[in-house]
């Protein structure tokens, strides 16, 4: 018979437990399928039919209007695209603000709220790399969601053989704003989706931000006397309120592009234009860095 | 009314320090209030575009989703309303309470805020400040009933309510006669109208028709969401 005491001697035995010795992917590898993880969660792939709902919607809602144009200007026997492709993206650019809205917290707070980040970073994958991941990802997505109109544009435009050399030159306009939206959006969204473990709030939160802001930049600037009978240069500087606007500005500015209505969004003088550039700049570079500070610590 | 389910209401939407993020909204229309009041434009286009399109036209939407979906919504996802469904509460009662909670914080967050800067902005002429603070009141109260009703029904409660606000009532109705007479925002603009002096705003929608409107979308989406929310299966994460 056994006593107590014999019985807990604390003796290990083998048991042929054997130890993984294949090879390891490393940390590269890890951050790669982070990437790839997050580019397909932002548009519901594999996940369930009713996550794909939204994002799919939203991308429609972006590449549909194109066509519509495309056959509005072959029918009608136009001589030029009726919309710039800069001035496409400030039109339909809020469908790009719900998508970045709905799928910021898709990609930050659902981690949080399993509170899954510390598995991630027991693994060879740094904070850095995990928040480098899923930036990519969101910038990545929305890249694809604000690029493919301008490409099924140029497409039509070329269709109904529109001068080749304008319209290559239009497209490029169209995607640097891209890509300068993509990249505050990403900083901006996952930046406070990062903030927040429920997704609701993350949502309203990006939304309200960005449409408030916006809505204020253009009461700021009627205060300013942007929109009387002689329009104040400097009223323009209320733009720099608003994430979207600035870059609206700044392109405008830079690029001659807008069109000629005297409520446009434009970046007043050189200085205007160093000034949006380096708000841009701080603002994307700052959220970044607010995401990175926030994971110091999970 | 269930004290101890509103209390703990109000702390899940209040507390930690999210009380801040939430007041940052009303402050900055009363810094544009203070900042309009020294400007040289015409007063009254100026409450328009404040009172009308900022308060009336983005705050009171956002403001009502946050509250409207954040008494409810949250709880539903992340599991933890099976603790309240669990306690013999009749679940009419759960849901009035979440929207008295609901409406006195779109209330406190909105409609008072409104009419603040209404004051500071025009002051008491022409029933400019009250007229908005009644519509705002009444839009606050519809839209968090609306968006409570979202919440139990959908998880996409913010995103679908988003689209209704933004794509709904500020994209189609801007561009359609009709889709103005289904908006909860005009419906407050009709109040507004009804109090503020003659002629000073103008409405698309009749007072009549505003009214009933208002009181079977707020009475429709309580009944429907207390429906729902007795029938309520709960899904894991997608």
């Amino acid at each position: 018979m056994t006593t107590p005491a014999q019985s807990h001697r604390g003796v290990i035995h083998d048991i042929g437990y054997r130890p993984y010795t294949g090879p390891r992917l490393g940390r590269r590898y890890a951050t790669r399928s982070l990437y790839v993880q997050g580019l397909r969660a932002a548009f519901g792939l594999g996940r369930s039919g009713k996550s794909k709902v939204l994002p799919f919607l939203l991308f429609g809602g972006l590449v549909l209007p194109t066509m519509a144009i495309i056959a509005i200007v072959a029918f009608a026997g136009l001589k030029q695209m009726p919309m710039d492709y800069t001035e496409y993206l400030s039109y339909f650019g809020v469908l790009a603000q719900i998508f970045l809205a709905a799928q910021a917290p898709v990609l930050m707070s659902r981690d949080l709220r399993h509170h899954v980040v510390p598995l991630y970073f027991s693994r060879p994958a740094s904070r850095g790399d995990y928040v480098a991941a899923k930036f990519a990802s969101m910038f990545s997505a929305l890249m694809i969601l604000l690029t493919l109109p301008l490409l099924v544009l140029f497409l039509g435009a070329m269709l109904n053989s529109f001068p080749f050399g304008e319209n290559l030159a239009h497209l490029c306009y169209g995607l640097v704003a891209a890509v300068l939206y993509a990249l505050l959006y990403s900083a901006l969204g996952l930046a406070i989706a990062a903030a927040t473990p429920r997704r609701g709030f993350g949502v309203a939160a990006i939304m309200g931000g960005l449409m408030i802001t916006s809505g204020l930049a253009q009461i700021v600037r009627g205060l300013t006397g942007g929109f009387s009978s002689v329009p104040s240069e400097s009223s323009h500087w209320a733009e720099l309120i608003s994430p979207t606007r600035t870059i609206e500005g700044l392109v405008n500015k830079v690029f001659g592009t807008g069109g000629d209505n005297f409520d446009k969004m434009l970046a007043p003088g050189t200085t205007g234009v160093l000034v949006y550039a380096a708000v841009i700049v701080l603002l994307t570079a700052g959220s970044y860095a607010l995401t990175l500070r926030r994971y110091r610590n999970v | 009314m269930n004290t101890t389910v509103a209390r703990l209401t109000a702390r899940g939407l209040f507390g930690r320090r999210r009380i801040l993020i939430l007041l940052a909204v009303p402050v900055m229309l009363l810094v544009i209030a203070v900042i309009a009041r020294n400007s040289a434009i015409d007063k009254l286009e100026l409450a328009h575009s404040i009172l009308g399109s900022l308060a009336l036209g983005t705050l009171v939407p956002i403001t009502g989703l946050i509250t409207g979906t954040g008494v409810i919504a949250t709880e539903i996802e992340d599991g933890s309303i099976v603790y309240l469904l669990s306690k013999p509460l009749p679940r009419w009662k759960i849901v009035t309470t979440k929207l008295a909670v609901a409406v006195g914080a779109s209330w406190l967050l909105a409609a008072l805020p409104t009419y603040l800067a209404g004051l500071i902005l025009y002051g008491t002429a022409d029933g400019i400040a009250a007229g908005y603070a009644l519509g705002t009141l009444v839009a606050g109260t519809a839209y968090s009933a609306l968006f409570l009703l979202l919440g139990v029904v959908t998880r996409h409660a913010v995103i679908a309510g988003l689209a209704y606000a933004l794509i709904w009532e500020s994209l189609i109705g801007n561009y359609v006669e009709g889709a103005r007479t289904l908006s909860v925002q005009q419906w407050g603009l009709s109040l507004t109208k009804a109090i503020a002096a003659d002629g000073a705003v103008t409405a698309p929608v009749g007072l009549t028709t505003a009214v009933w409107l208002l009181i079977v979308a707020a009475v429709g989406a309580t009944a429907l969401a207390s429906v729902k929310l007795s029938g309520l299966t709960l899904n894991g994460e997608e």
